[in-house]
């Protein structure tokens, strides 16, 4: 044992593989390579007759997604919720962390810490059923209790999905405030700056990868939600509801074509936003 | 930083706020756990779903397999993940190589993806290029791969912030590589290990997107238990006592969570 320490000591490279090696084959094969599968699968066609999968290299399925109208509409609201879901819970997360953790005191801090956590431990599920039984048009409570509920469609869902991911859109923000120092907010207000011109100078360069962690959540989780989308949003169609449907029907080729348009996005912002750091914050 | 009495009242607030918008939909399920009719308003203090869902055998041992199913696939996943994840940060952290940048990249995507795009290629590969056939197997491989962000993560953040000398004082002091890891490193990482697994854990407890498309037909997970019944409108009544129980059920190690995090 002793002298295969010291072995392995004189040699990183081995040091390094073995560390490295299970979990990269891991990722590699697992992941990465189901990733190309899918690639790969998405330039198959089907057989008009049989409706079986034809292993032919064949751009049918891009073509099919570019000429039909209704999939550019589709792509374009599933944006519209996954922006608006994410300006909704970065709105409310970025001034609830910041109280959290620099203005209330401890004990209170204890308090609303617990409270953004247990609800992400009541099932995704439950939750959104909840949300149908809430904003349901026909009796639900915001009719009896508001007199109105909003028509089940875009606006349930973003807030519906608003509501799911909100937990995961303040943990991050609250541990990036956490790594911002006190004495450079008491520098910068020492030094003449009022509460904005800190909040713009200091804050906000300090906190952005932590905030782009958040959105990479709340992004990428709307942007491939069909479930809950299905539970509230009546008949709105979406990306991952078409992707669902069509892998339903065992359209593989078709579901795969479609899925690269949440993947590119997801893949695109993920490159930008990887030199800030913000994958580290996840 | 000077916060002005107006805007600490007014973040109060908010805060206040926020968490009654959290705990709206939570509340009422637990409302509806208690409700006297089988409808989706309460209509008056009863036990009945209670009794339903622990008498009728037929429900509760399809509840009890389904919860069983989810704790074993979330402890296998989680177990898998502390492992891959652990080695991964440690390379990350130890090593400057070619590609390191990459590999983090390649850690975070399953998770960064959505669930969607992980589900369906996982699901055809292993059914079209591997010919395996989908069931509890599969399902952990599943999980365990979008698990491992968050115990790499965790760890790696825990390992950035320790300082690098205590191995170097370890291992002058004549300690083997092995025997700094388990008594240096590794007693360094351990609050840091438990909450990437508890989040792991939850993760994969509450995931049904990926679960529908590698779990087959046979194996069932408490989310697809819950799918199935929340659209069987006899049965959803039993669904809010399994959420209400559940989450009751997870308030132990939320609150271990917290007092691990709270100690660091």
């Amino acid at each position: 044992m002793r002298s295969f320490s010291r072995w392995l000591v004189r040699h990183r490279k081995v040091q390094l593989g073995s560390l490295l090696g299970i979990p990269l084959v891991w990722l590699v094969v697992v992941y990465l390579g189901s990733i190309a599968a899918l690639v790969v699968s998405s330039f198959y066609g089907l057989d008009s007759f049989t409706f079986s999968v034809v292993k032919k290299f064949q751009l049918t399925n891009y073509q099919e997604l570019m000429s039909w109208a209704p999939y550019g509409r589709i792509t374009l609201r599933t944006m519209v919720i996954a922006v608006g879901v994410t300006v909704v819970d970065l709105s409310l997360a970025i001034p609830i962390a910041f109280y959290m953790v620099k203005v209330a005191t401890p004990r209170v801090r204890r308090v609303l810490t617990v409270a953004v956590t247990v609800p992400l431990w009541a099932s995704y599920l439950v939750k959104a059923y909840a949300w149908r039984v809430l904003l349901d048009p026909a009796g639900g409570l915001f009719k009896r209790v508001l007199g109105g509920s909003p028509r089940l469609g875009i606006v349930t869902v973003i807030i519906t999905l608003g509501y799911l991911w909100l937990p995961y859109a303040i943990l991050p923000i609250a541990a990036g405030f956490e790594r911002l120092p006190n004495s450079l907010l008491e520098a910068s207000s020492d030094l003449g700056a009022k509460a904005g011109q800190t909040f713009r100078s200091v804050i906000v360069p300090m906190l952005k990868p932590a905030v782009l962690a958040a959105s990479i959540f709340t992004f990428s989780l709307s942007l491939g939600d069909y479930i809950a989308v299905g539970i509230v949003g009546g008949k709105t169609q979406v990306i991952g509801n078409v992707i669902y449907s069509n892998f339903g029907v065992n359209n593989v080729p078709l579901a795969a074509a479609f899925a690269m348009v949440p993947m590119a996005i997801m893949v695109g912002y993920l490159l930008l936003v990887r030199k800030t750091g913000a994958l580290d914050n996840l | 930083m000077y916060v002005s009495r107006l805007t600490r009242r007014i973040l109060g607030v908010l805060s206040a706020a926020v968490v009654a918008f959290l705990f709206l939909p939570i509340g009422y399920v637990a409302l509806l756990a208690f409700n006297s009719s089988k409808s989706l308003i309460f209509s008056g203090f009863s036990l009945r779903w209670w009794r339903f869902a622990f008498t009728d055998d037929a429900v509760s041992s399809e509840i009890l397999a389904a919860l069983w199913g989810s704790v074993k696939t979330a402890a296998l996943a989680t177990v898998l993940a502390l492992i891959l994840g652990t080695l991964a940060s440690l390379a990350i952290h130890r090593f400057n190589f070619f590609g390191r940048q990459t590999v983090s990249f390649f850690v975070v995507l399953p998770i960064a993806l959505p669930g969607i795009v992980t589900g369906i290629a996982l699901n055809s590969a292993f059914r079209n290029v591997l010919g395996i056939r989908l069931g509890f197997l599969t399902l952990v491989v599943s999980h365990a791969t979008f698990c491992i962000v968050v115990v790499f993560n965790n760890v790696l953040a825990r390992l950035r912030r320790l300082p690098g000398n205590l191995e170097e004082a370890s291992s002058d002091l004549g300690a083997d590589t092995f025997q700094t890891f388990r008594y240096v490193t590794f007693p360094l990482l351990r609050s840091a290990l438990f909450a990437g697994g508890l989040l792991a854990f939850a993760l994969s407890f509450d995931e049904i997107v990926v679960t529908t498309f590698t779990s087959g037909a046979g194996f069932k997970t408490l989310p697809q238990f819950i799918l199935n019944n929340y659209s069987r409108p006899n049965n959803a009544p039993v669904v809010n006592v399994v959420a209400l129980s559940v989450m009751v059920m997870s308030i132990v190690p939320a609150a271990i969570a917290q007092r691990i995090a709270g100690s660091d």
